[in-house]
């Protein structure tokens, strides 16, 4: 057994989706005083670090900014898993003792700002640029389309995924979208790239969010009721050399390996937060991650497994990426924050899964059918 | 019967850097290259200077035959940019007869007939610089 005996003890997802009058800055500075008062705690008691590569300046810029002077800090970069990694970081190097109060902040204006500047584009990128892809759209629906060749899966199953999150969404009055919709519906929005509809994409918003990985003597001190960091994993999948595999992802790895070092079994996880940059990208999640047998993705959707509070594994309670929040197009803050509530069970009443006591968080980062990064997180609602 | 005309679909001028500066002036002369590592015996792509399987330096260039089948695709409806106005249009990873799978368009045929599995061909077209994009249409017999 293998716990990190590390918490997350605050966490704040920034209430609003489009935010014309703050700069990424102030937004990072606003979630980090969100997860920070949840917490009980104060600026002053941070000492380690991590943020994604899209934060102004990045760990140091932010450090400057925010005024603190941490004795850990960390950067990892795998897109929209990154924030899942930070956590995973946290806690190691917490149980490592390089810190005790580790803030994780994210933040970004896809709606109404600047994009993000980024570093150098990837090697490959300068083949794949020639083929017109424009969006990440078109990468997922490449997965989508060989997932329905190899096992039959359909574009209602697909939809499955995108009525359960709206489903969810109803009762979320921050989520952008959260109007129900059905199979029909999704089927009728416009195509983007064959197979995938507009409703089987992702929201785009501004926003942000930040959680507070602690010691656990510092849970204890503060009394709050917090996330065990039980297990974290994370891997990338690529090219390979010219041998992409479209319908296997890293969560292939990481699931297991998360689940192992966490010490349970997949059948005790009690709610799932499942990275939904797309609706295949659920489907195609939990096969990897074991929940199914590989190819029977979307029936497992279909069979309303999904549903909170009364399905097999209900994810997304907060409406997902699909309707709730994707800000920065990273949806992973947001993703570890609903876990969150959920172990404490703060969740929507109506969304709230009785007794939640052991949750699975899953980031894709990057993008499925070229890079991405996968990251797998096990919470508690005890140690264990 | 002679399919519609289509929006023609941009050809961007590659970016040849230090490394894969060979690549493209070999499309030029119309030639593909893959690499096959003389140590590991395994084909790669995209090109580079040492094996991504093995690690050895410097694997020898493979002129591909060109010839594959379409592994996955999609049909774009909705692009930016300099593509904005050339939907639909297909993009594919198309597996060749030597192994590797690539990222490209599939051209010279309505998009509403590509398919998982269709067999097609290695075409160019010319840059402004006389460098070469690579494409792949559908092989005789196809539609």
């Amino acid at each position: 057994m293998a716990a990190t005996g590390a918490v997350i003890v605050g966490a704040y997802e920034h209430p609003r989706r489009e935010i014309p009058d703050r700069s990424v800055a102030q937004l990072h500075a606003e979630v980090a005083a969100g997860a920070l008062a949840d917490a009980g705690l104060a600026l002053s008691d941070v000492d380690g670090y991590l943020c994604d590569s899209t934060a102004p300046g990045g760990a140091l810029g932010m450090a400057e900014y925010l005024g603190i002077r941490p004795r850990y800090l960390d950067s990892t970069e795998t897109g929209g898993s990154s924030y899942l990694a930070h956590v995973g970081h946290a806690a190691d190097a917490i149980a490592a003792g390089r810190c005790r109060v580790a803030l994780c902040t994210m933040a970004g204006r896809p709606r109404t700002g600047p994009r993000p500047v980024r570093g150098l584009p990837a090697p490959a990128a300068a083949f794949e640029e020639l083929a017109g892809i424009t969006a990440t759209v078109q990468n997922y629906a490449l997965v989508a389309m060989r997932h329905m060749a190899e096992f039959g899966t359909t574009a209602e199953q697909l939809a499955a995924v995108k009525v359960a999150a709206a489903a969810h969404a109803q009762h979320n009055e921050n989520a952008l979208l959260r109007q129900p919709v059905s199979i029909a519906d999704v089927l009728a929005s416009p195509m983007i790239s064959d197979p995938l509809h507009r409703l089987d994409c992702c929201v785009v918003t501004d926003g942000g969010g930040a959680v507070i990985v602690a010691a656990a003597d510092v849970a204890r001190s503060t009394g709050a009721r917090g996330a065990h960091v039980l297990g974290h994993a994370q891997a990338v999948s690529h090219s390979d050399g010219g041998r992409i595999d479209l319908t296997t992802t890293a969560a292939a790895r990481t699931g297991p390996a998360a689940v192992r070092a966490a010490g349970v079994s997949l059948d005790q996880i009690d709610y799932a937060s499942i990275y939904d940059s797309f609706t295949i990208t659920v489907v195609i999640t939990l096969e990897d991650l074991g929940f199914c047998a590989k190819g029977s993705g979307g029936p497992f959707a279909a069979s309303g497994a999904l549903l909170a509070p009364d399905g097999g594994l209900p994810i997304n309670t907060d409406g997902g990426g699909l309707c709730n929040n994707q800000p920065a197009s990273r949806g992973g803050m947001p993703r570890i924050i609903e876990a969150v509530r959920q172990l404490r069970g703060e969740a929507h009443p109506a969304v709230q899964v009785p007794g939640c006591a052991i949750a699975l968080v899953h980031g894709t980062g990057g993008r499925l059918a070229t890079r991405a990064g996968s990251a797998t997180l096990i919470f508690g609602r005890e140690p264990r | 019967m002679t399919p519609a005309p289509r929006p023609a679909l941009p050809v961007p001028e590659p970016r040849p850097d230090e490394e894969t500066g060979p690549f493209w002036q070999a499309t030029r002369d119309g030639d593909f290259l893959l690499q096959r590592c003389a140590s590991c015996e395994r084909i790669s792509w995209p090109p580079r200077s040492f094996c991504p399987h093995c690690g050895a330096a410097e694997p020898a260039a493979l002129r591909a035959q060109g010839r594959g089948t379409v592994y996955s695709y999609t049909v774009v409806r909705k692009a930016s940019g300099a593509w904005r106005d050339a939907t639909p249009y297909v993009v594919a990873y198309v597996e060749l007869a030597e192994g590797p799978r690539v990222l490209a368009n599939i051209v010279d045929t309505d998009p509403e007939t590509v398919h998982i599995g269709m067999p097609v061909l290695l075409s160019f077209a010319e840059t402004a610089n006389g460098f070469a994009v690579y494409r792949f249409v559908p092989a005789p017999g196809q539609a």
